[in-house]
């Protein structure tokens, strides 16, 4: 739902304009006619409605105080001054600002050659495994990770490779000396791309095996009786027949690239200092709320979050102009 | 999945070649041990002696007599206990509250054509696409008096606008002759709700309910951010301050019990909060999986 793609789908279904859309005696009635027969839906819809209002309208307009010198202590929200742009100014000029920007994007491309082919991979490998019961239990053991907090991935990833880590203690074992990824911040974009290989790519894979299951199995039949072998055919069906899917995700990663997974990087900074592991959002946490400038700190959450915003719009337009379904259009 | 496959070969599909046959079997055991292996020595070491894991120096791999030393201690102490306790209660608690809301949200918005039908979907969706941003959220749930409370922990993050938009997506699959004729024969919208529609998405449910549980078990930083009281630090904190960060037991200055308050806690007892932590996402999982494929793709190709 780029507002503009989920709008043109609502107005699809606008009361009484399509066939399939409305309920039973919804045509044209009246509005008095129209809340007699819905309000049980709109008690239904309150307590969501309460809970998005407080925390997620009220803290968006909020975000007036970007633009304020705030104060929480003397006026808040409405008795701080107004500062215009002096936030965004000085954010722009904060070396910390423009390596959080460098490191965020930095991250993103690396884990987009990195990180996002993986779960293709594994799930044309799991989709090739011939035995079911085989693959059902491969299945459940690579989802696995998916449930487990970033605090639990660092702990394991910690006790793996870290100073006093198994890898570091089998090392010395043979005579080596130890090795601490945990702390190398030469190594730390590689540290975080195996976190994140190790927790979210076998729950990524599950896409595009929904998608390898609706490949319609007569072209494989088809290809192999024209002479195409394994190989082939991965190419000229399987590859195709996931473009879609491929597309789709590859855009909405493009329309989230500031997103690179704020609490893995908020409890690493600490082992390998803020140079390589400061990322947009744990800037916002350390340079407003560690510190108390509230303003400075919303300034920058602010920045992030329209950036965002217009890098999903456009990702959206993307999508559509290559003729793909778009990333929201959902009704 | 493609059902085909499940009995072995296709007729036209020619057999790998051993190399590949025996390559590829190769990898995939690999990767199963890779989730695998760390799990083992986790729980391995939090099942060993102390002298044990001084003689390996590290995490064991080799079992070399099993004791419960290690839990006895933390449960002996009020720290993780407590810990555990305020975890259970946030999720349990938690995962009702985004579920009954996130279920009749979506029941709400499942037909198209109602009353404020578009304003209240665009409030929804607008969350995928706009994070207000941690500061104005931390000044709202300041200025609404929830800091150091449970609920600064639960109602924050109770709406996931995703969950919502899968269950809706469910919903609106349900035939719609179903609930006409429920309407006709005289039922209200909770009665249909409660007796045709969630007796049909049990699958989907399940699996959402899965994901809100395992977010409020695994959240951490927004009790960090909310939560002074270390009493009242759910075991995510816990286990971040003391087995991430190496800290000493936070209720330090307290003193409660003898144990570990001043030295860092050892391996054994660092991997049984570990193992703590992993074990209710070990034990719900096998019931939930089987849903996985039906619940979460078929909401995410066709929400």
């Amino acid at each position: 739902m780029s507002a503009d793609a989920d709008t043109k789908s609502v107005t699809e279904v606008r009361p009484g304009a399509t066939p399939a859309g409305p309920p039973v005696g919804a045509r044209q009635d009246s509005f008095a006619a129209r809340l007699r027969r819905d309000w049980p839906l709109l008690v239904m819809a309150m307590p969501m409605l309460v809970l998005v209002t407080a925390f997620w309208w009220v803290p968006a307009l909020g975000n007036v105080i970007a633009f304020q010198d705030y104060n929480p202590f003397s006026g808040g929200i409405l008795g701080s001054p107004i500062i215009g742009f002096t936030n965004f100014a000085q954010l722009f000029g904060d070396p910390q600002f423009i390596r959080a920007v460098v490191n965020t994007l930095g991250i993103t491309a690396f884990q987009l050659v990195f990180y996002f082919p993986v779960p293709i991979a594994l799930a044309l490998l799991l989709n090739s495994v011939v035995s079911g019961r085989l693959r059902a239990f491969i299945q459940g053991v690579v989802y696995l990770p998916y449930f487990f907090s970033w605090v639990l991935v660092v702990a394991i990833f910690q006790q793996m490779f870290g100073g006093a880590g198994l890898i570091a203690q089998i090392l010395r074992d043979h005579g080596h000396s130890g090795i601490d990824w945990m702390t190398n911040s030469d190594t730390f974009i590689l540290l975080v791309t195996a976190e994140t290989v190790w927790k979210d790519a076998g729950w990524g894979a599950i896409v595009f095996l929904a998608a390898l299951s609706t490949i319609d199995q007569n072209l494989y039949e088809a290809a192999a009786v024209d002479g195409a072998r394994r190989w082939r055919r991965m190419w000229h069906i399987t590859l195709p027949g996931l473009r879609p899917v491929i597309v789709l995700l590859l855009i909405l990663r493009l329309g989230d690239a500031l997103n690179v997974g704020f609490e893995q990087f908020m409890l690493q900074r600490g082992a390998v200092g803020s140079k390589v592991s400061e990322v947009f959002d744990t800037f916002v946490y350390w340079s407003g709320l560690r510190t108390g400038d509230f303003g400075y700190g919303a300034a920058a959450g602010l920045f992030k979050g329209l950036v965002g915003l217009a890098l999903i719009l456009v990702a959206n337009r993307v999508a559509h102009a290559l003729g793909e379904r778009g990333v929201y259009s959902r009704s | 999945m493609s059902t085909t496959k499940v009995s072995g070969l296709a007729p036209w599909e020619e057999p790998g070649s051993l190399a590949g046959r025996i390559g590829k079997g190769g990898v995939l055991a690999l990767i199963v041990l890779a989730v695998l292996l760390p799990l083992y020595t986790i729980v391995l070491t939090s099942l060993s002696s102390a002298g044990t894991v001084n003689r390996v120096g590290g995490l064991v791999l080799v079992p070399d007599g099993i004791t419960f030393d290690a839990y006895r201690q933390i449960f002996s102490d009020s720290v993780v206990s407590r810990a555990v306790l305020v975890s259970t209660g946030v999720t349990v608690v938690g995962t009702a509250v985004s579920l009954g809301v996130s279920v009749l949200g979506a029941y709400a918005l499942s037909r198209p054509g109602t009353l404020f039908h578009r304003p209240i979907l665009f409030c929804v969706l607008l969350m995928f696409v706009f994070f207000p941003g941690l500061i104005p959220t931390y000044l709202m749930v300041a200025s609404l008096g929830l800091k150091d409370t449970y609920w600064s922990l639960i109602l924050p993050s109770a709406v996931s606008a995703f969950n919502v938009v899968v269950l809706r997506a469910f919903f609106m699959n349900i035939p719609r002759e179903l609930l006409d004729s429920a309407r006709i024969d005289g039922a209200g919208e909770f009665r249909i709700l409660w007796r045709i529609v969630l007796p049909l998405s049990k699958a989907v449910t399940a699996v959402i309910g899965l994901l809100y549980a395992v977010g409020y078990w695994n959240a951490w930083f927004n009790a960090m951010l909310y939560i002074d009281d270390t009493r009242m630090w759910p075991l995510a904190l816990v286990l971040r301050s003391y087995v991430v960060d190496s800290n000493p037991l936070p209720t330090a200055t307290v003193g409660v019990n003898g144990f570990g308050h001043v030295a860092p806690p050892t391996l054994a007892i660092k991997m049984a909060i570990v193992a703590i932590a992993v074990l209710p996402a070990l034990v719900i999982y096998p019931f939930v999986q089987r849903h996985f494929t039906k619940g979460v793709i078929i909401g995410a190709i066709k929400g």
